[in-house]
């Protein structure tokens, strides 16, 4: 009933939709069956009532019945109807419970509009198919159009009749129900019509809402389908007559987009980090983030350029040069992306100049800029929109009041499904509640504070140390690299040859360990060693980061002049060749060379990119050796050692190694970064980076279930998922800096790539606005570039900004305050009733006081009585 | 196990897809997953009931401390024995499910962590809860200085209005605030 393709045949075909509503009916519950008919049987009653001329009387009669009397019997029926009813009534059951008077009367009016939507439903009825109402057409009509004149008075009638009493005709047929009561469509006001879509509106909310309240399922089952029943019945009488066609398909559409939306939720997954599995999410997010960066250079950039440019060996950019011919082919050459690997779409020097490429005049240059800036905007974009939705999950910032609280209420991880993991998770929730409390008791106390602020000088000493050695170290080994490959690689060993990569890679693997060692020393509570253990893992990568780029930046200054050499060489060599042929042979037939004779100048921005592959590509395996050996090597070993060791291996030294997700999740975090510095020059990055994603999703997933062992000391994100997201954004920041300095301030290789020729990249916008785009266009683009738009723009985003800042503010402050003022209330209250409760104690006991003194005076009387009688009997008697 | 998933008539999976934030998917393999738990003769009855021991003996629940109070928070059974049919399974899992949002999942904790089913988090209450969570062996348990003290903490957080228990509204606030209460809060099949 709720599929898409049913609903779209109800829709286009009013019989079947008929139809389809009987059968629906007559599926629901006897219950339910009982009150439609009920309902129409009213209908019947005002109907029979309209052709009888003593209606008004009545009716005025009834009406007056029921202001004065509410009948009490009505009250209790509606009481016991009152769920579904309430339910029905736009899903405010629960709340309606609470007032019923209240409610009642807003009930009438809604039943009121309910009364009207049958009467159109059988209106439609009518219209659409006239085999069922046929013999009594006639009588239904007139009296039909009588009523709908007077709408207005009408509605109150309704209200009346459908607060009557039930009558006892509940057995009749149902198709004269169905004919005898019946309302023209044309004949409803605007106003009604109105109401009845926002009837339907409501109920399609209530549809969406549904399974967001927590209620057992066969009450949402019943409520569902009155209401998709309900909505299917009125949903095409809505727009009837000129948008009746439109209306059909647009709430289609909104259908099938709603579906649509779901299954992407459904595929979608906001990404937070608290446990392993979330490490995972993390991953995923990455994943979708790298898949859409892929598509966008995949399908933007790599494959017209492979489809429709010039095809390999036309050029010399694009052919491999006579010296490296014998070798291009070798594994070892294109494991390091020389050879065919360096002179294919994966490289920007590949690429060709041409303004537009193919029969679909594609704008390569421009293609491949706007792609460019469109993966770093789409980042920007995406990270902070997280940001923002974690900000709003996570509530009003991140503050520690509810510290025991979570404990105790969130610390149990429910995808727990191993005993040994439940175990483990026990003992660290035991500890984690011990320690709050040692925490919350001996938080004055402090023990030799000097000791401990030396050591933790010193233990920041010694990282410095660290973070300069390892600087020093990759700055000196991306020197010597140069150096070799200025005597030509092949003199080398593997080691040489690599040593950069293979340095940054080792450096990243075992400084963190020294950390860890050398926090020790300082004596923090967990979470903020941990904090600092991450602060400085993020030094050291961003360090090793930009030593990599600044030796680069020296590389790149290198190639330069070479490149000034070269060129300066070229036109020498062109005269002489020139001259040459001239000499030879003097046809001045072109000069025919094969593009591989060319010489060439050393396109520095495929060298950039060639050196991120390789970062990427060693990183992914030092990551991936390091999992196999370091996770299940030593797993493997201390299982089947222990049987003969001296030792417990398993609870002892080596045991199994922990998941460490932070340090995973930073890992992650690099990698992206690196991926968004070099995607510009070589276009395949994000492409590998979604393989290697790939891989160690699985990859990760197999070690954490086979060879880990949970992390002792479960660490909470340190307050809040965003932590991580601002380390991301930090990076992302830190990894567009170089890329945009390199874009913006370093003229192109003159002889590769898609902007060859031009002095800066950015130039191929102004050569399109110039030569595509209406002169009127370009002339407003350079008005609004003018710094004198620019800046006041600037000026108010700032001003803009600040002015957010400082709302949030107060209404945090606001938020304190009405705390504040709900606890004064509630202890005001309570003074209150305390009061309230003595006062009434008091009376009480006055009360009983003055009951007391009574019945003693009562007492006395009565005895005066007695005695009076007494006397009087005594006197009578005398 | 081929014909259990076309039991599930495609009318009512897509009903139970509309009322809870399972997939497809996950819809047919939990009916999967229940059929399997339920005796043979029982596997064509639309209501059928598994008891409580069994559903918990299901690997996904097996080790958690709350393992009993899920079964009767989503029971619909009249007898409260915590047995569950399979619309109360789907509920469940529905509650739990990785889309499900903070406001039902803060409502299904509360039930579960209200041992007494009384409407509010009172010492009791929050005393069994520590008990659960620590485990049962002796060695875990806190002692009752500390319990005394865990407890009134809790109180003095996360009771608002100060009347000595942590009501619905009070919880979802505190929950509300946590930061990783959705992402822990989640089984699945």
């Amino acid at each position: 009933m709720s599929t898409a393709g049913e609903q779209d045949a109800g829709l286009s075909l009013q019989e079947e939709h008929e139809s389809k509503t009987h059968r629906t009916k007559r599926r629901d519950g006897d219950r339910q069956k009982k009150k439609r008919r009920n309902e129409r049987r009213k209908g019947g009653t005002r109907a029979g009532e309209g052709e009888e001329d003593l209606q008004a009387v009545s009716e005025k009669r009834e009406r007056s019945k029921r202001k004065r009397a509410k009948s009490k019997q009505e009250t209790s029926r509606r009481e016991n109807n009152e769920e579904e009813e309430a339910q029905l009534t736009g899903g405010k059951g629960t709340k309606a419970r609470k007032d019923i008077r209240n409610e009642k009367t807003r009930r009438m009016e809604k039943e009121e509009v309910r009364e009207v939507e049958e009467n159109v439903d059988k209106g439609k009825k009518k219209q659409g198919s006239t085999k069922k109402g046929e013999k009594k057409e006639d009588g239904g009509k007139q009296l039909v159009k009588g009523k709908a004149r007077e709408v207005k008075k009408k509605k109150h009638k309704k209200a009346e009749t459908s607060s009557e009493p039930e009558t006892s005709e509940e057995d009749d047929d149902e198709e004269e129900d169905n004919d005898k009561d019946v309302v023209r469509l044309e004949c409803l006001s605007p106003e009604e019509l109105e109401k009845l879509k926002e009837a339907v509106d409501e109920r399609k909310k209530l549809i969406q809402s549904l399974r967001g309240k927590p209620w057992a399922m066969k009450k949402k089952l019943v409520t569902l389908r009155e209401s998709q029943e309900f909505v299917e019945k009125y949903e095409g009488a809505l727009g009837k007559g000129k948008g009746r066609k439109l209306y059909a398909y647009k709430v289609l559409m909104t259908k099938k987009w709603m579906k649509f939306q779901r299954d992407f939720e459904n595929f979608k997954t906001g990404c937070s980090i608290v446990t392993v599995a979330s490490y995972f999410l993390f991953l995923r997010w990455m994943y979708g983030i790298n898949m859409i960066l892929f598509g966008l250079t995949f399908g933007l950039v790599m494959v017209p350029e492979a489809l429709m440019g010039r095809p390999y060996g036309s050029m010399p950019r694009k052919t491999v040069p006579r010296a490296e011919e014998a070798s291009a082919m070798d594994f070892a050459v294109l494991w390091d992306f020389g050879g065919y690997a360096q002179y294919s779409v994966l490289f920007y020097g590949y690429y060709n100049n041409q303004r537009t490429v193919g029969w679909l005049k594609f704008r390569m240059p421009l293609s491949y800029f706007l792609v460019g800036v469109g993966t770093v905007a789409y980042s920007y974009m995406v990270v902070i929109r997280t940001m923002a939705r974690n900000a709003n999950e996570s509530g009003v910032g991140d503050d520690n009041s509810f510290n025991f609280s979570w404990k105790m209420f969130t610390s149990w991880d429910y995808l727990i499904g191993n005993a040994e993991t439940a175990d483990n998770k026990f003992a660290s929730i035991t500890t984690s509640f011990k320690e709050a409390i040692l925490e919350e008791q001996e938080s004055h106390k402090d023990d030799n504070i000097h000791l401990t602020r030396f050591l933790r000088v010193l233990a920041n000493f010694l990282v410095l140390c660290c973070l300069a050695g390892s600087g020093y170290l990759i700055y000196f080994v991306v020197r010597r690299s140069q150096k070799f490959a200025l005597d030509g690689l092949e003199n080398h060993t593997w080691w040489e040859r690599n040593e950069v990569n293979m340095v940054m890679s080792l450096l990243g693997m075992f400084c963190p360990m020294l950390f860890d060692v050398i926090s020790t020393l300082e004596n923090y509570h967990p979470r903020v060693a941990l904090q600092w253990q991450l602060g400085r893992i993020f030094a050291l990568f961003l360090g090793n980061l930009y030593t990599f780029i600044i030796a680069l930046m020296d590389e790149i200054n290198l190639k330069r002049k070479e490149e000034k050499i070269v060129k300066f060489n070229i036109t020498t060599w062109e005269a002489s060749l020139y001259n040459g042929t001239v000499s030879e042979n003097s046809t001045a037939s072109p000069v025919t060379i094969h593009p591989a004779d060319v010489p060439r100048g050393p396109c520095w921005e495929t060298m950039v990119g060639q050196e991120f592959v390789r970062l990427i590509i060693s990183d992914t395996m030092t990551t991936y050796i390091t999992l196999l050996i370091g996770d299940f090597l030593r797993a493997v070993l201390v299982r089947f050692l222990n049987y003969c060791w001296c030792w417990d291996l398993e609870a002892g030294f080596p045991s199994y190694s922990e998941f460490d997700v932070s340090g995973n999740v930073l890992g992650l975090i690099f990698n992206q970064g690196m991926i968004w510095m070099g995607s510009f020059y070589a276009p395949c990055l994000p492409a590998l980076n979604v393989i290697r994603l790939h891989v160690s999703m699985y990859l990760q997933c197999w070690a954490v279930m086979c060879c880990n062992v949970p992390q002792e000391r479960v660490f909470k994100a340190s307050g809040s998922n965003n932590f991580y997201m601002a380390m991301l954004l930090v990076i992302l920041f830190l990894s567009t800096l170089p890329a945009i300095y390199t874009i913006v301030s370093i003229p192109p290789s003159f002889d590769c790539g898609p902007f060859s020729g031009k002095n800066r990249m950015f130039d191929v916008i102004h050569e399109t606005l110039e030569s595509d785009f209406p002169p009127w266009f370009s002339k407003v683009f350079s008005y609004a570039s003018n710094p004198g738009l620019v800046l006041p723009f600037i000026l108010l985003m700032v001003l803009a900004i600040y002015y957010l800042q400082s709302t949030s503010k107060s209404y945090r402050e606001a938020n304190v305050e009405l705390k504040k003022k709900l606890q004064m209330q509630n202890e005001e209250n309570k003074r209150k009733n305390k009061r309230a409760a003595l006062k009434a104690q008091m009376d009480l006991e006055e009360a009983r006081m003055t009951a007391q003194e009574q019945q003693r005076n009562n007492n006395a009387s009565v005895q005066d009585q007695e005695s009076g009688s007494l006397n009087s009997n005594i006197n009578k008697e005398y | 196990m081929g014909t259990t998933a076309s039991q599930l008539s495609k009318e009512s999976l897509s009903e139970y897809q509309e009322l809870t934030f399972l997939t497809k998917q996950e819809i047919l393999l939990a009916h999967k997953r229940f059929t399997e738990l339920l005796e043979k003769h029982e596997k064509d009855q639309i209501d059928a009931r598994v008891s409580m021991g069994k559903i918990i003996t299901l690997p996904e629940l097996k080790s958690n401390p709350f393992k009993e109070r899920i079964c009767q928070v989503f029971s619909t059974s009249e007898q409260k024995d915590g047995s569950l049919t399979f619309e109360d399974f789907l509920d469940l899992l529905s509650a739990f499910s990785d889309s499900a949002t903070l406001e039902i999942k803060s409502h299904y904790a509360f039930r579960i962590f209200d041992f007494d089913d009384d409407g509010t988090l009172d010492c009791a209450d929050l005393e069994k809860l520590v008990n659960c969570l620590t485990g049962e062996t002796n060695d875990a348990k806190l002692s009752s200085t500390e319990m005394k003290q865990l407890i009134s903490n809790i109180l003095e957080e996360s009771d608002i209005d100060k009347d000595g228990t942590v009501n619905l509204s009070e919880f979802q606030h505190v929950i509300s605030r946590s930061p990783d209460f959705v992402s822990s809060f989640k089984i699945v099949l």
